[in-house]
């Protein structure tokens, strides 16, 4: 049931207990303290929405960082990462497999500026070997979203 | 001049639902009407699917298949029903596939009523088995089933209507417009009358996969000696969103199928060839999305249940499809005033039970194939309506 509770609030963060029950077809009670518990668990981390940026007018540029790092003694990747991902700027780090260890996703109002905070914070870093930034140019899915049609219901009014 | 009504046969001129088809073009041509009146899926077919039919396009696979249907897909058809229900059906002489279930439907009445036979209809039901069957010369003899049964069909209701006669009953179970779903006991109870009565039955399990029982739907074929009497429609438009693709099929004993084939063959060639390279692709990998469609109607179908008995009125819990059936005699109205009213009102498009056979009357029908917001919208609307007229 937890579960199921998850991908309705993954779904749409913004539906209420009461519709979540219904939905559920359980009590709002038993709705209430399971999501409680995820959120002391932190199994739930917070909620946000999916905006489009471009649309809303708001200039911003987004790069994908690509970081080849050399691991260091007892904390490996962690450590750096760590020292990474508490930047603000920086919107998401994940270890990966392949030509390089770090994938670091990067938004700021400009391109000069995200180019300026890899070549000043990052590409420092005593334990970062080489990185390589990749802007994004344009986004046509999101967390399963398009962004770029919008699908409309063209079935008839009524069929039987 | 010409005389069309002397041109026109009088076995098809009698046929019109007049009344409702009426109400149906009032609502399709009013502007921005919340709807709740379809009978299809709000689901775009899975993409998979459109785009193996795309890829059979680019390689130029045009041409008209085999009158049965690629045998490719007829294999996966068979191998679906194995593994999802354990039904077993000979791919080469026991599957046919038909332009949607209703192809299908008219096929089987065809090819097996002849003039004097009587058709068993449970009813509410979806509007084709009547007509198909006054076209084959066959007499329709209905029956009604009731909110108190659940809109089950009982072995008593069945006897009731049985006479020497009788040659086919119609099934069609999960039920479009009252959602209701027969239970393997249920159906035991019906096989036993069907077996004494030498029936042989059509079963129209197209919203068999649209099942919120918990367990898993149970074709009437497979409930012991109906395999022989049965003929088992499904099709793709429902469970796999493909209405328009218009794709279907019929499995049965092989020579019932083998005459049905040769009307096919006659009236239709065979299906498009396009929609069936899709309906492989459907058959192999579509298990995910299917159960994903599922599961979201099963939450809209609580909230549609909820909403109405919110509004005071009875609202039977159905089990399958995607429809809700509404009982709106508190309101002093009949269904088409409700549903007409409710159109010019509060620009809300429902179906009047009546659609569905006479013993719809005092219902609604409301599709739950919309988003949530959609179904909440027309939900606070119709509770508006509702307010106004119960006393």
């Amino acid at each position: 049931m937890k579960n199921k509770i998850l991908s309705l609030l993954e779904s749409d963060s913004r539906l209420t207990s009461s519709k979540i029950a219904v939905m559920l077809g359980i009590e709002e009670g038993e709705v209430k303290a399971a999501i409680k518990e995820l959120e002391d668990e932190n199994v739930i981390l917070g909620y946000k929405t999916i905006i489009n940026w471009e649309l809303a007018g708001r200039e911003t540029t987004t790069a994908n960082i690509e970081i080849k790092l050399t691991p260091q003694r007892g904390g490996g990747f962690d450590t750096v990462a760590e020292r990474i991902y508490k930047f603000p700027q920086v919107k998401s780090v994940t270890l990966m497999s392949g030509a390089y260890d770090l994938l670091v996703t990067v938004e700021g109002k400009s391109l000069k500026e995200v180019a300026m905070f890899v070549s000043e914070r990052l590409a420092p870093m005593e334990s970062v070997v080489s990185t390589a930034t990749h802007f994004e140019l344009k986004t046509y899915k999101k967390d399963g979203i398009f962004f770029t049609e919008k699908e409309e219901d063209n079935r008839e009014v009524i069929s039987i | 001049m010409m005389d069309y009504s002397k041109l026109i046969s009088e076995n098809i001129s009698s046929l019109a639902p007049s009344g409702i088809r009426k109400f149906f073009d009032v609502a399709a041509e009013m502007k921005d009407v919340i709807s709740l009146g379809v009978g299809e899926p709000d689901f775009v077919t899975p993409w998979a699917v459109r785009e193996a039919g795309i890829y059979s396009l680019e390689k130029g696979r045009t041409h008209y298949s085999a009158n049965s249907g690629l045998i490719e897909l007829r294999k996966e058809i068979c191998t679906y029903l194995m593994r999802k229900y354990n039904l077993h059906y000979n791919p080469k002489t026991e599957t046919l596939v038909t332009v949607g279930g209703s192809e299908a439907i008219d096929l089987l009445i065809r090819a097996i009523i002849s003039p004097g036979d009587e058709v068993l209809i449970p009813e509410p039901c979806f509007v084709c088995y009547k007509p198909c069957t006054i076209m084959a010369g066959g007499t329709p003899v209905t029956i009604q089933t009731e909110e108190k049964d659940n809109f089950k069909l009982t072995a008593e209701k069945l006897i009731e209507k049985i006479t020497p006669k009788s040659k086919l009953l119609i099934l069609p179970f999960p039920n479009n417009p009252t959602g209701a779903v027969m239970d393997r006991e249920d159906l035991e109870k019906i096989a036993k009358v069907v077996k004494e009565h030498n029936l042989f039955v059509l079963s129209d399990e197209i919203y068999g996969e649209l099942n919120y029982t918990g367990n898993p739907h149970v074709p009437f074929a497979s409930i012991e000696d109906m395999w022989e009497r049965t003929v088992t429609v499904n099709g793709f438009s429902k469970a796999f969103a493909m209405t328009g693709w218009r794709l279907g099929y019929a499995c049965g004993p092989e020579p019932v199928i083998k005459q049905m084939t040769k009307i096919h063959q006659y009236a239709i060639m065979c299906a498009p060839t396009t929609s069936q390279y899709a309906a492989i692709e459907a058959m192999r990998s579509c298990d995910d999305e299917v159960e994903y469609m599922r599961s979201e109607y099963d939450h809209r179908r609580r909230v549609m249940v909820n909403g109405f008995r919110e509004m005071g009125l009875s609202c039977f819990e159905p089990l399958g499809a995607f429809y809700v059936f509404p009982n709106i005699s508190a309101t002093g109205l009949s269904s088409e005033e409700f549903a007409t009213k409710l159109l010019y009102e509060k620009k809300v498009a429902v179906v009047p039970g009546t659609a569905f056979g006479e013993s719809g009357e005092g219902f609604i029908r409301c599709s739950y194939a919309y988003s949530i917001k959609n179904i909440e919208r027309a939900l606070e609307r119709i509770g508006e309506f509702v307010q106004e007229y119960v006393r």
